[in-house]
């Protein structure tokens, strides 16, 4: 059971609060310890008792429901305890503010906090003040690190590796933190980006992550291996950043037509909820490329991993004070 | 009758180019000749520069509507310990300062703290919603040294026009902040590549440089007096020098922390970094140090802009902008400015003496023989930490805390008495 990895390296960070500041080396420990909490479950060890005793904390300042269950499902396949706080922003109206809703629930006894806000850096200040370790599931358009490496875990389950593989992320790349947590892992591991949508949502000097950009779908669809189709973030656009949704799915929606002038061994993946019809057509969601279900799956194991490898971290803190 | 004799320092005086060491006398409020006559109190300031005392353009002190923030005691009280001997204050209070007796409010203030010189700011437009004019003569009457909307941009050329032709009768500036509202709508630092990192909403430099062109614009077509505050954009920096270069009635201020700082500060998510205008990313800093070399830029303001904490320490997005500047000022630029060797002090002493009073139009910044004694004495060797719960101002939001500085106040003086002192 234990995640060193083959390059000897241990996990020491008390929190998971995004993939830019994770070596490569420690995304692939991350990634090693969800494949082996994978091959478990599949030999029937559903239930292991890693996280027995410990309280893990969902805070869901922005509805979510995908991520939510996932990250409390994995808390549950570890033996931990959940307590689940909901809440959109404005339902902290009774002036109570969001650090001090995150330590009343830490004064439970909550030592994992799993934090998902509408503003960017908001794990990051809870983490500056709470003793809790934090995981992020989505902040703002910063980051929503266990979705990235889902994704990862996903690609290197049908392709073995990311060296020189070029990946797609197609669609509102300005609003969106899983094409910046796909950026940095993708990039740190070895395979090339590019981003593609229209210009109005791609964020000002996006190059310098590394990546390249286009405007034009068709002219990149056959020479990737991966196409990673991110939602239209409605909610987030405070006005129109193109003409309509219409106009959207004829330039950058992912159908029969492109699918087939895809390369043949073309991965489909898409974070969800899918708006079907817009990013993309049943044809393609429910097709033979599609590994959306494998990403679901694989959210699972990642956020076992993430919440594993954080606890042991806690547990060696507290073993050191103890001292 | 009242004598302090400032003894054995480096008196320096930008407005005659004065910098000497000596002897500075202070007779019954007023700079006076060197006399033989015994003085009352002798303050030696070997080792220590004496200069006119500092002039603010434009400090947020909240009062009334927000004493949660900042009271006009406390700013006035921040202000002695920052050197500072007139500041002159923005409307942005509830009620706005955009009729005589809410002016009259703010002097009265002034009165009771018994500190600094707070000089009245009246709102360009009634409550500061950029709409229609407020009463600018009355204000003007009721001792407003100029007309600003404090941190709301006027959206419309044609208001800005009329006030600018307008304030023309009573010559006073209106003070802009030169933003475009809606390129920076609900935007958080400023837009580059670390925006983009961070998934935080950028405000273009575009947003500055537009407003700043239209301002100009309308200066020539007007005749008035536009400064525009804290400009923070190499374009927007270019407009001035032009502007001026054409003979137009346009002048500008910096902060320090647009002079120390840049986006990358932002990366820690700090609301201690948020500020409006954003802090920009090298190339603006550099041409803003580049346009106080050159003389484009006229003055150094703290922009003053307290924060209770409570308000301020919640998440980036949702956290107000603002620094608390008026304590920090002088170690701050003597790091950004002096040490690097952009200016020498008294080319930086300038923008905070002479430079601000010229703008307001006021008898003040000088050592001048006759002048009001409104005096500042600093070390600029002394090494000390920035600690903001030692603060004078009723908040604390200051980026550089626990900051490891040189250069401090030791002796602020208003009309010739001692009001702060630093050990």
């Amino acid at each position: 059971m234990d995640s060193a990895s083959s390059t000897g390296l241990e996990w020491t960070r008390p929190h998971l609060l995004g993939l830019q500041e994770l070596s490569a080396a420690e995304i692939l420990l991350l990634l090693d310890q969800a494949a082996e909490f994978k091959r478990l479950h599949g030999a029937g060890e559903t239930k292991l008792d890693l996280l027995k005793g410990v309280t893990v904390g969902n805070l869901f300042f922005e509805p979510s429901t995908r991520t939510r269950t996932s990250f409390s499902l994995a808390a549950k396949r570890l033996s931990a305890d959940t307590v689940d706080f909901s809440s959109s922003g404005s339902s902290l109206s009774k002036g109570e503010t969001f650090v001090d809703t995150a330590r009343n629930i830490e004064a439970m006894g909550v030592t994992q906090m799993v934090v998902r806000h509408s503003s960017s850096g908001a794990p990051h200040l809870l983490a500056t003040h709470l003793a809790a370790g934090i995981v992020n599931a989505g902040d703002g358009t910063h980051e929503h690190p266990t979705q990235g490496l889902l994704d990862l875990m996903t690609i290197r389950e049908h392709r073995g590796g990311f060296q020189g593989l070029t990946v797609a992320l197609v669609g509102d790349i300005l609003h969106s933190r899983v094409a910046r947590s796909n950026i940095w892992g993708l990039t740190k591991l070895g395979a090339k980006v590019v981003v593609c949508g229209p210009a109005t949502l791609i964020p000002p000097y996006i190059e310098q992550l590394g990546v390249r950009v286009s405007y034009d779908l068709d002219e990149i669809v056959g020479e990737v291996d991966v196409i990673n189709l991110l939602r239209i973030q409605a909610e987030r656009q405070r006005s129109a950043f193109f003409p309509s949704i219409y106009e959207y799915a004829h330039f950058f929606g992912m159908n029969g037509d492109r699918i087939r002038r895809a390369r043949h061994d073309v991965l489909i993946l898409a974070p969800g909820p899918i708006n079907r019809g817009v990013e993309l057509t049943p044809e393609v969601a429910d097709g033979p490329h599609s590994v959306i279900l494998d990403q679901v799956t694989n959210g699972l194991f990642v956020r076992m991993a993430s919440l594993y490898l954080l606890h042991r971290v806690s547990q060696r803190g507290a073993r050191l004070a103890a001292r | 009758m009242s004598t302090v004799l400032l003894r054995n320092g480096r008196i320096i005086d930008p407005a005659s180019g004065r910098d000497e060491r000596g002897d500075l006398l202070l007779r019954d409020g007023v700079i006076a000749a060197q006399g033989h006559e015994t003085v009352d109190q002798e303050i030696d300031c070997s080792g220590l520069i004496v200069c006119p005392g500092f002039i603010d353009l434009h400090v947020a002190v909240r009062d009334p509507g927000y004493e949660e923030d900042e009271t006009t005691a406390s700013a006035t009280s921040a202000a002695l310990a920052g050197g500072f001997t007139t500041i002159a204050a923005l409307p942005d209070t509830d009620p706005p300062v955009d009729n005589s007796a809410a002016a009259a409010y703010v002097a009265l203030q002034a009165e009771r703290a018994g500190n600094c010189r707070v000089l009245p700011l009246g709102a360009v437009t009634k409550d500061r919603l950029g709409n229609e004019l407020a009463d600018l003569g009355q204000l003007a009457r009721a001792g407003a040294v100029g007309f600003s909307d404090a941190k709301s941009p006027i959206a419309s050329a044609e208001i800005m026009r009329r006030a600018l032709q307008y304030a023309r009768m009573f010559d006073r500036p209106i003070l802009t902040h030169p933003l475009d509202p809606t390129l920076s709508a609900e935007g958080v630092m400023h837009e580059g590549a670390v925006s983009t990192v961070l998934g935080l909403r950028g405000i273009p430099a575009a947003a500055e440089d537009i407003i700043a062109g239209r301002d100009v614009a309308l200066a020539e077509l007007t005749g008035g007096h536009v400064h525009l505050m804290t400009v923070t954009t190499r374009h927007a920096v270019d407009q001035v020098r032009r502007a001026k270069a054409a003979g137009l009635h346009v002048t500008c201020d910096v902060t320090p922390h647009h002079l120390a700082l840049t986006d990358d500060s932002l990366q820690t998510y700090s609301s201690a970094y948020k500020v409006m205008p954003p802090l920009r990313s090298r190339e603006h800093v550099d041409a803003l140090i580049a346009g106080l070399k050159e003389g484009v830029i006229d003055a150094i303001s703290s922009d003053h802009r307290p924060w209770a904490a409570e308000k301020k320490d919640v998440e980036l997005d949702r956290a107000p902008f603002g620094i608390v500047g008026l304590e920090t000022l002088l170690p701050i630029i003597e790091e950004s400015l002096i040490a690097p060797g952009h200016l020498n002090w008294l080319q930086l002493l300038e923008k905070l003496t002479v430079g601000p009073a010229r703008i307001l139009r006021k008898a003040l910044g000088t050592l001048a023989e006759g002048a009001v004694a409104d005096v500042t004495v600093f070390d600029p060797e002394a090494r000390w930490t920035i600690e903001p719960r030692l603060f004078r101002s009723k908040s604390r939001n200051s980026p550089f805390a626990g900051g490891s500085v040189r250069g401090r106040i030791r002796y602020t003086l208003v009309e010739g008495a001692v009001r702060f002192q630093q050990s």
